[in-house]
């Protein structure tokens, strides 16, 4: 159905982005009520957008609301982690040979009308991977979220910010676009749970050019976060010790089809 | 007071425990999720086994005055413990996931026959 959808693809689709290859990656966890408007919404902004769901194991509805909305579904045989589902949706996009892919969580805090600021850099040749950054802009683009997950947040694009030698607003965004070179890397090497800090010196340490674009999120429409309190503290430590490792590794530049 | 020699032996005995766990981490063969225990472990005995008045004192609160270097066994010993249970509860939780992929694979595979 992408394909006839495309051919009446409307006035702002951007030029550049209709002669490629292009996917949404949607990681989704018990998010039955959100998935299918998120799917829509992909649609609204762009017809031929590809739409592939990864459901990482979801104990109700959210694989068959996706499969209704029109989407390709990958559904997990049990719970991976964020950084599992992510990835096995950039090794579909590799291995089905998509020239860019964005990612959007199923929950809707993502809004896929964004997506066109998100993807600019890349389509500009400007960037490897764009990320969207909810503290990037002047103010902070009316986020709320609790005080401890924004101390986490802050600390982290701190330590972030000074391995990788220039600013980081935000390294817990999933909201992110990437070219095929962005795409081959993740298909091949991805962090597993509270992925998108490691991710982000993975990308430097490749040498990718990543740059981070103004974005609002808006308030979860279902579903809960992933991330407790109390775990936090347990991923903050874990985080910091990845990275830290992470330092010691020696980095490969990724090719295409070594897979 | 504990043997000079005893706090020397198991401070670096502790601390190459350490290192070995961040090579391993290196080299990908250990995931951060199952080293954290590990670390721990290796940084607390290394403190114990290097601090020698902290670990007289802690030795002196569980009654322990003829020996204290026995409170470095028993903290070892707690730490295996834990490390083991902890491994207990992946394992099952592996086996399961074994089972649920097995179940997967032979529908997947009769539906390719049809």
């Amino acid at each position: 159905m992408t394909e006839s959808a495309a051919t009446a693809a409307p006035p702002s689709v951007d030029p550049r982005l209709a002669e490629l290859r292009r996917i949404a990656i949607v990681p989704a966890l018990n998010e039955e009520h959100t998935i299918g408007r998120v799917i829509a919404e992909l649609r609204a902004f762009d017809p031929g957008l590809d739409v592939v769901v990864v459901d990482d194991g979801s104990g109700d509805g959210t694989a068959r609301a996706a499969r209704a909305a029109g989407a390709k579904v990958l559904r997990l045989p049990f719970n991976l982690g964020i950084g599992g589902a992510v990835q096995t949706g950039f090794r579909f996009a590799f291995e089905h040979d998509y020239d860019i892919a964005v990612r959007v969580d199923g929950d809707g805090q993502h809004d896929p009308a964004q997506l066109g600021s998100v993807l600019d850099p890349v389509l500009r040749g400007e960037a490897d991977i764009a990320v969207g950054s909810r503290f990037a802009g002047s103010a902070e683009a009316g986020y709320r979220s609790s005080r401890s997950r924004r101390v986490g947040i802050l600390l982290l694009a701190w330590v972030v910010s000074r391995i990788v030698g220039r600013r980081v607003t935000d390294t817990t965004s999933g909201f992110q676009a990437l070219n095929r070179q962005g795409i081959a890397l993740f298909a091949r090497d991805y962090p597993h749970d509270y992925p998108e800090v490691e991710a982000t010196v993975m990308v430097f340490r490749h040498r990718l050019r990543m740059v981070e674009v103004p974005v609002q999120m808006r308030e979860r429409g279902g579903g809960r976060s992933s991330i407790t309190t109390l775990r936090s503290v347990y991923y903050m430590v874990k985080v910091l010790l990845a990275i830290f490792v992470g330092l010691f590794r020696r980095n490969v530049v990724p090719q295409e089809g070594t897979e | 007071m504990t043997p000079l020699k005893v706090s020397i032996v198991g401070a670096i005995a502790s601390f190459l425990l350490v290192l070995v766990v961040l090579e391993l981490i290196r080299s990908r063969r250990l995931r951060e999720r199952y080293a954290l225990l590990w670390l721990a472990t290796g940084i607390v005995l290394t403190v114990l086994a290097a601090w020698r008045t902290g670990l007289n004192t802690i030795a002196g609160w569980f009654g322990v005055r003829s020996y204290p270097p026995a409170v470095l066994f028993a903290v070892g010993i707690l730490f295996i413990l834990v490390v083991l249970l902890h491994y207990s509860t992946v394992i099952s939780r592996l086996s399961d996931q074994n089972v649920v992929l097995a179940q997967r694979l032979a529908l997947l595979e009769q539906q390719l026959r049809e």
